[in-house]
């Protein structure tokens, strides 16, 4: 028994949440107010993981300078995540290639996926909030 | 069945607000329960009683506000989100209140299915 199902098994009710990140990190609003909603997850003690997929994985890019566009670089946030035991962060395999990244472009250890194996991922979520 | 209900979009841009509204609706209408309704993103501007659209439209936060009055339902909007974008409460529509985001979550362990209208 791992450690998700002996707390869910003993008490108070552990769910599977996935956050989906689509979109580019300061184009729009999406991807900082989803890191909100992981921060505030990530203190519920529920199981917590992250997809980049699409334009999202240009959150995770190594390098961010927002100085010329005068808003926040949020993107050393992600590597806060460990420090609230959100440690499982998977990548969409390609959309990294389509977008000539890869894993060394970015700035957190992942988990590099294909289609199908993002799939069964998600089909074993109880709560998925796509962003 | 208990349903949890998230709003990521404004009013009349997009019809998020429209679709989540007319979801509870029929959902309501069959027994089923709505938990909760949370507005997020742009979707806190579903929450301002400064809303007036023309007399000939639908009037997407008053009839929000009735479905509270009448289903006792729970419309709860992003404080952080409501702050960034001028939504407190001496604008708050009747129904509707200010909280955390803690109240999503809430919502997604509580609620036996947790359904995003928005993009």
């Amino acid at each position: 028994m791992n450690e998700v199902q002996a707390l869910a098994s003993s008490g108070p009710k552990v769910k599977r949440f996935m956050f989906v990140n689509r979109k580019a990190p300061y184009g729009t609003i999406y991807a900082l107010e989803s890191l909100e909603v992981v921060l505030i997850t990530a203190t519920f003690d529920q199981d917590v993981s992250l997809v980049f997929i699409d334009d999202g994985v240009y959150e995770l890019v190594k390098g961010q300078q927002t100085k010329a566009i005068g808003i926040k670089n949020f993107s050393p946030s992600y590597r806060a995540l460990e420090g609230y035991d959100v440690e499982k962060l998977y990548v969409d395999q390609a959309s990294l290639a389509e977008r000539g990244l890869s894993e060394k472009d970015l700035l957190v250890p992942v988990e590099v996926l294909d289609a199908q194996q993002m799939g069964q991922l998600m089909a074993q979520q109880d709560v998925i909030l796509s962003f | 069945m208990k349903f949890g209900l998230l709003v990521s979009e404004g009013p009349y841009t997009h019809q998020a607000s429209d679709s989540a509204y007319q979801f509870a609706v029929a959902a309501l209408a069959r027994g089923h329960e709505i938990q909760r309704v949370f507005f997020y993103h742009d979707g806190v501007n579903n929450a301002t009683r400064l809303t007036e659209p023309p007399q000939d439209d639908r009037h997407v936060v008053n009839r929000w506000s009735a479905l509270a009055a009448d289903h006792r339902v729970d419309l709860v909007v992003c404080v952080a989100a409501a702050l960034r974008r001028g939504i407190k409460d001496e604008v708050l529509a009747p129904g509707f209140r200010i909280s955390g985001l803690g109240q999503l979550v809430d919502s997604g362990i509580k609620a036996d299915r947790l359904v995003t209208f928005g993009d």
